[in-house]
């Protein structure tokens, strides 16, 4: 159990890392907007996610309806949905309902990203995760939102790139491995760059849900996966 | 409006999103197509996050490029997580100060 904890811990240093840079940023962003640094830590608090966050934010300086507010997080935030379907098959023997409701709080792209790699995933684990890049997010906003323009630009930018390099950390070396996630990769990178410069229009949640699941499809039916093969990762 | 109903409804219905299909779904899924596509998803995902976005991740695109190259290196050769993080990070601050 404490074990676990520790495992999860050490293995979301990069999450926390990149989350503190990023969270800078909307920490930047939501006191631009008239939010008070209270609000935007409690935000980053309760919320755990970027996406949903700027948008959120944008939807608060704006006086939007709430339920504009709701269905903006449903489009964006679908895709944990998805995220937790998919790691629930990684879940070991003693995560209860009480465990699933708890954990469920950190499903995040890239601590999701984390989890689902592992070969199964325990309740202390998730914690460890959640715990450490939650301690990221909610300081980054906080540092964000309290002295946001003392950092030079050369070092905030920087980090800018840390969660972007653990992604092509996570998907290189079974893309070398792999066909199947080879053909995956590319075919959501390339999607997504027709959606980033020619349909514009889609939010940024929904093109990614729209590329992973067109891409994960056709893997799907080219490359189907035997049990025995997932039994060995 | 009060921000804090505002800031309810948003972690409301985030929280809702993670919470019920990973509390609700138990059973291991039989279904071959079903089960690859799960498996395929984070790569997916991942990737449709990483690319574009990555290129322009530092606010400059040549520096992100050169980030990006260097995590790419690294990652070929399976260098454990947080080194391809933070030597795509250094290499964009490096390289940053010269240009």
């Amino acid at each position: 159990m404490k074990t676990d904890f520790l495992k999860g811990i050490r293995d979301g240093i990069p999450i926390c890392l990149g989350y503190l840079s990023v969270s800078f940023g909307f920490g930047i962003l939501a006191v631009g907007l008239g939010l008070s640094i209270l609000s935007a830590v409690g935000i980053s608090l309760t919320n755990l996610t970027s996406a949903g966050q700027v948008a959120g934010v944008g939807i608060i300086a704006a006086g939007g309806s709430l339920i504009e507010m709701a269905l903006t997080q449903l489009v964006i935030n679908i895709r944990y949905s998805l995220m937790g379907i998919s790691l629930s098959q990684k879940l070991d023997g003693s995560f209860n309902t009480m465990h699933r409701m708890i954990a469920s709080f950190g499903i995040t792209d890239e601590i999701f990203a984390v989890a689902v790699s592992q070969k199964s995933v325990s309740p202390f684990y998730m914690y460890g995760l959640t715990v450490i890049s939650a301690l990221g997010w909610v300081s980054g906003t906080f540092l964000g939102a309290a002295a946001g323009n003392i950092l030079p630009p050369s070092l905030s930018g920087a980090m800018g790139i840390v969660l972007y390099g653990m992604f092509l950390a996570i998907i290189i070396p079974p893309a070398k491995k792999e066909k199947g996630v080879l053909v995956a990769v590319l075919i959501a990178a390339f999607l997504s760059t027709i959606f980033e410069f020619v349909l514009k229009s889609v939010s940024g949640g929904f093109a990614i849900i729209i590329c992973s699941v067109i891409s994960a499809a056709v893997c799907a039916v080219l490359f189907p996966v035997s049990e025995e093969k997932e039994a060995e990762e | 409006m009060s921000v804090i109903i505002y800031i309810a409804v948003m972690a409301g219905v985030t929280y809702l999103i993670r919470m019920i299909p990973f509390t609700l779904f138990r059973k291991k899924i039989k279904s071959t197509f079903f089960r690859s596509f799960l498996y395929y998803i984070p790569y997916a995902v991942l990737s449709a996050i990483t690319i574009p976005a990555i290129f322009y991740s530092t606010g400059n695109i040549t520096t992100s490029v050169i980030g990006t190259v260097v995590a790419v290196a690294l990652a070929y050769f399976k260098l454990p997580l947080i080194v391809v993080a933070l030597a795509a990070s250094a290499a964009a601050f490096i390289f940053g100060l010269f240009i």
